[in-house]
């Protein structure tokens, strides 16, 4: 777990290496053998200085999160936080250098473990990523991270860096001071043996251990960082909706503790740390930002026994918006692709927003010119269906019509191998239907891309009634193929992502019809958590296809049709009495001047009169983000979706459901299903049956089930 | 419970708060001893009978620190038994001071005190005192802290004051002020600063613009978009005023209070010491109040603390013939008229800080002496003077004359 390795020269190596795990992280176990070699280190009067390193590839990638999730209370975690920063403060405290030797990545706690040595040397490997990124799972670096890094680099400097959690490569961690010398990785161990040989008697005591230490950059009370408190401050509270503690958490780490000595600072941070640690948000954050969307990657669901399809050449039918973005999102992966429309010049329309999304990354600088166009040179761009042939899957992007699907399908699927996969990228219509063209249903699947693909992480694969596990297993293979993340879901009408995000904008219309100010329903939802308020939303969308989608689901459902009757009425009303049908038109629940921001059409007022009397926005949150969470309960009743981390996921990387809440099961579970129920047969009680608990949920909060561990 | 009088009150003029300021070259404790020293001389008044002197000041260090009251009590050469404390109760400090002096008489406790205040802003800038509610993380946080230039568009925008409300009450402001000082209407109140030599240094206000129109007014950018937009607090503001969509940033240098130096006094004390001393009182303290208010709109806390001091006098809005309102931002002014029904010739009638400027720890004893001249030259009964102040609070005063 950690080799130790006294030489002959009074060099002691202590080296990471948890061969029994992918990556070496801290948990009791190896922070304990970590202990003993730096106490074995320190007690050897042979030993004249330490090189602390690893034999893995990666240097140290942090904290064990499982071990962290399982720590219940408040003083157990006090004291083994207190515990690591006395094993921080043995070594730097030692009299004898310590040199971190960063052969790989250095994250989080490994980083903080490199930040108690007297001198960070890296490999200039440009794959290995420096950094403290605790912030994006909802925690804070709780090994001196945040008391040490302001200490070397200011703290104007170091509070980005931790309040967004950014990782650099070796020359920018270089650049920003995160470390103090960048060598060939194969010069790394002998750079720090002779540091540590010449320059390391002098250094062995940190800078903030020497007398008249100054904080670079001036302290907490100068101009300069009198400014960085409050603006930062008020950005932080604009930009985190005051959702999130810990970057909250870290600003106060960093504030409190540069005022007083290193010690204090460290316990500071410990108070705060655990105040994060035990956070909802953090364990909704870790739960499924970390656990539920690493074994999405992982594919842990992916029907066993079935062969691991690699990919090499792929078609897509129809070069629009979403066909070009798959095109891009596939070739970018090394993949040959074939991009069909009914024209040459259609399809080379399509190759074109390829290249102009490659060129964006061009410019950005993180691409290079040669690597842009091998990714263009991928893509076949052709009117002609022979081209497909040896296409090992197709996706069918073609306009959202079943005949043009069908005639899609059948052309296709006469030029293909037998075993080739078809998939359709529609977000409306049911798979099972679509593949009844297909004369190989068993391999027709859905692959919903979200838009813009090349952006959007989410592919939500469904499956049709005839859809076979070989088939569902070999198109999780593409999705991880090409980086993204897949849910898998059972056909039905929206699928899971379109149907409960749907809620949110139909309860935003709801609220509207009603007389709540539109105003407060936009803040509402962006307080909520949302990316984009329902009503802003509903006009990205366009009302206008709302009210033709939900037109023609009237017209298929008869009476069975469930929808939001006051929803309807208001969107009804926009179409055909208003002609205010979105943003496209310049003209929705917003106006869109040429000249400025967009701003809520004044008119508004006089048609949703606006009550007397406006409910708290507490109460408007709740009411947005519940009936998604009762919709998802739905959705897991009918067994659209089986997994509940698949209904996280999905809300988070669909559409942008708040992660501080871990999506829309986790939600449920951290209020608890026994109060969610009776808030939201409350709900129901008051505004209407699509706040009624199902069945499921009842059940579960009767007989005391979650679905999640606690 | 003993009644409260005032006996006097005077101010210094006020200097433009920069260093081309009049007043800039002289010390706090210089404007502070001014005003004490009038106090004393005008009255003839033997300074062993003063208990206290309670003097606000809102940046309270370097030179300003230190317990400024006390020191200042030593330099103007008063007896060593009067005591002295500074106080702040932000802008409202030089309020709060004649109210805590009054409180002292009222209580029985002392028997002449004197309340007043004293700021050198182009000294001892705005924010030089620190302090947790902005920086503290989780302070600023919890309590939704934003500068109080959006507090007052915020006000504005809540309250439907347009860009034209605000200039067009600054630009009476300015009218009045300029009418004021023409007719002498400051003329019992305010003593001349003098330096070591006799000479004198200010001996009018200087930081009137009485060419104020509402075309020059109109080539000014509002303050605080950049503030505001760039920095988040707008965003901070409404998440706590979520039925607001945008913040209409409409308060500019020409329509908020200005930037200046200055120090006041005003002498308090029970009618038998009165008697005793030679001395006429001019006002009877009917009542005071200070309130807590929603501290991110910050700026409406006058209409509560009126209300509360109006009530505890027995009285009603309409029961008052004259207000002094700090014209912190000319927003504040209008909602409060609004709040409390009350008309524009009703309140601020000789202008107030939007044309003389606000030295902080000053402008409420300043105020307190203004509303009490003009209802000795009007022949006016009652008045009340009112501040708005920072992290949501407001004070008021209702004085009568006798």
């Amino acid at each position: 777990m950690i080799d130790y390795d006294a030489g002959a020269d009074g060099i002691a190596v202590i080296a990471w290496n948890m061969t029994e795990r992918p990556m070496n992280v801290l948990n009791d176990a190896s922070i304990a053998r970590f202990a003993a070699a730096v106490e074995a280190a320190i007690a050897d009067a042979a030993v004249k200085g330490v090189i602390v390193t690893s034999k893995k590839r990666d240097f140290l990638a942090g904290a064990d999160l499982t071990e962290l999730g399982r720590s219940a209370d408040a003083a157990t975690l006090m004291a083994s936080t207190g515990r690591f920063h006395a094993l921080m403060r043995a070594i730097e405290k030692s009299g004898k250098p310590f040199c971190a030797a960063i052969n790989g990545t250095a994250l989080g706690g490994g980083y903080e473990i490199a930040l108690a040595c007297h001198r960070r040397i890296s490999a200039d490997d440009p794959r290995i990523r420096i950094g403290l990124p605790e912030v994006s799972l909802g925690l804070l670096p709780g090994g001196g991270g945040t008391q040490r890094l302001p200490r070397l680099i200011g703290i104007r400097a170091a509070l980005p860096l931790l309040l967004e959690g950014r990782k650099l490569d070796p020359a920018k961690a270089l650049a920003a001071g995160l470390v103090d010398a960048v060598v060939p990785a194969d010069r790394l161990l002998a750079a720090a043996r002779e540091w540590l040989l010449t320059d390391g008697p002098q250094n062995a005591v940190q800078p903030w251990d020497r007398k008249g230490f100054k904080i670079p950059d001036g302290g907490v009370f100068s101009p300069k960082g009198h400014e960085t408190f409050v603006a930062g401050n008020a950005l932080l509270h604009a930009k985190s909706w005051g959702n999130y503690p810990a970057p909250r958490n870290i600003a106060s780490c960093v504030y409190e503790g540069l005022i007083t000595d290193l010690d204090t600072g460290l316990k500071i941070e410990s108070r705060y740390f655990v105040n994060c640690a035990l956070s909802a948000e953090a364990r909704n954050m870790i739960r499924s930002l970390f656990f539920s969307i690493g074994d999405a990657n992982k594919l842990a669901a992916r029907p066993k026994g079935v062969p691991e399809q690699s990919y090499r050449r792929i078609g897509v039918l129809g070069a629009g918006m979403m066909g070009a973005g798959i095109a891009y999102a596939s070739a970018d992966a090394g993949l040959e692709v074939v991009l069909l429309d009914t024209s040459p010049a259609q399809a080379e329309k399509g190759k074109a927003q390829a290249r102009a999304i490659l060129d964006r990354r061009v410019q950005q600088q993180r691409l290079g010119a040669a690597a842009r166009d091998a990714v263009l040179a991928r893509i076949h761009a052709t009117a002609r269906f022979e081209d497909l042939v040896g296409a090992d899957l197709v996706v069918e992007a073609v306009f959202e019509d079943r005949a043009v699907k069908a005639e899609a399908t059948r052309r296709a699927e006469a030029v293909l191998g037998e075993g080739a996969i078809f998939a359709s990228n529609t977000s409306t219509l049911p798979i099972t239907g679509l593949a009844e063209a297909s004369a190989r249903p068993e391999n027709f699947i859905g692959l919903h891309f979200f838009s813009p693909v090349e952006r959007m992480p989410l592919v939500e694969i469904i499956r049709g009634r005839r859809t076979s596990d070989a088939c569902l297993a070999r198109a999780m293979d593409y999705v991880r193929c090409i980086g993204k993340t897949p849910i898998t879901v059972n056909d039905s009408r929206g699928f899971y992502t379109s149907r409960v995000f749907g809620t949110y904008v139909g309860e935003g219309l709801t609220l509207l019809g009603e007389g709540v100010l539109p105003a407060l329903i936009e803040n509402a939802g962006r307080m909520a958590g949302m990316p984009v308020g329902p009503l802003a939303l509903a006009d990205e969308v366009s009302i206008e296809l709302m009210y033709k989608v939900r037109k023609q689901t009237r017209a298929d459902l008869g009476k069975e049709y469930r929808g939001n009757a006051a929803a309807d009425a208001v969107i009804g009303l926009m179409v055909e009495r208003l002609g205010r049908i979105g943003k496209k038109a310049g003209k929705g629940f917003y106006d869109y001047p040429a000249d400025g921001r967009k701003q809520l059409w004044p008119g508004l007022a006089q048609h949703f009169k606006p009550l007397a009397e406006q409910p708290e926005v507490g109460a408007v949150k709740r009411r947005l983000l519940y009936v998604q969470s009762i919709e998802t309960a739905r959705c897991l009743e009918e067994k659209v979706v089986i997994d509940p981390r698949d209904a996280d996921v999905g809300a988070i990387l669909g559409w942008g459901f708040p992660p501080f809440l871990g999506g829309t099961v986790s939600q449920m579970h951290s209020i608890g299903l026994d109060r969610f129920v009776a808030e939201c047969d409350r709900l129901a009680q008051r505004y209407g049956d699509r706040f009624a608990p199902p069945r499921l949920l009842r059940d579960m909060a009767a007989t005391g089930r979650a679905f999640y561990p606690a | 419970m003993t009644e409260a009088f005032i006996y006097d009150a005077v101010r210094t003029p006020r200097g433009r708060g920069k260093a081309s300021g009049a007043l800039h070259g002289m010390t706090p404790m210089q404007l502070a001893v001014t005003a004490l020293k009038a106090v004393r001389d005008r009255n003839a008044l033997d300074t062993s009978a003063v208990d206290d002197v309670v003097l606000g000041c809102v940046e309270p260090v370097g030179e300003q620190g230190a317990d400024i009251a006390r020191v200042a009590v030593l330099e103007a050469g008063y007896a060593e038994t009067t005591a002295g404390v500074q106080i702040n109760r932000f802008c409202a400090s030089g309020l709060e001071a004649c109210n805590m002096a009054a409180a002292q008489i009222m209580s029985g406790q002392s028997d002449l005190a004197i309340g007043g205040g004293v700021e050198s802003m182009s000294r001892v800038p705005m924010g030089s005192s620190g302090g947790a509610w902005a920086m503290d993380p989780q302070v600023a946080f919890h309590t939704y802290f934003v500068p109080q230039g959006v507090s007052a568009d915020l006000v504005a925008t809540k309250y439907g004051m347009s860009r034209a409300d605000v200039d067009a009450y600054a630009v009476e402001s300015q009218r009045r002020a300029a009418r004021a000082w023409a007719e002498g209407r400051f003329k019992r109140s305010v003593v001349p600063v003098s330096d070591i030599n006799g000479l004198s240094v200010l001996d009018r206000d200087e930081y009137l613009r009485p060419e104020t129109t509402m075309q020059s007014l109109a080539a000014l950018e509002p303050s605080f978009v950049k503030t505001g937009e760039s920095f988040g607090f707008d965003a901070v503001a409404i998440q706590r005023y979520p039925e607001v969509e945008r913040i209409n940033h409409v308060h500019h240098a020409g329509n908020s209070s200005g930037i200046v130096d200055g120090a006041a006094a005003v002498l308090i004390g029970s009618r038998e010491t009165g008697d005793r001393l030679g001395l006429k009182p001019r006002a009877r303290i009917r009542s005071f109040a200070s309130v807590g208010s929603e501290p991110t709109i910050m700026l409406t806390g006058p209409s509560f603390a009126a209300e509360k001091a109006l009530k505890r006098a027995g009285m009603d809005a309409r029961d008052i013939d004259l207000y002094e309102l700090n014209e912190a931002f000319a927003a504040v002014v209008l909602r409060f008229m609004q709040a409390l029904d009350i008309a524009h010739d009703k309140i601020n009638v000789n202008g107030g800080a939007i044309a003389m400027g606000h030295p902080l720890g000053a402008t409420g004893a300043m105020i307190l002496g203004t509303l009490l001249d003009e209802l000795e030259r009007t022949g006016k009964a009652t008045g009340l003077a009112t501040l708005c102040v920072g992290a949501g609070m407001g004070t008021a005063t209702i004085i009568e004359r006798v």
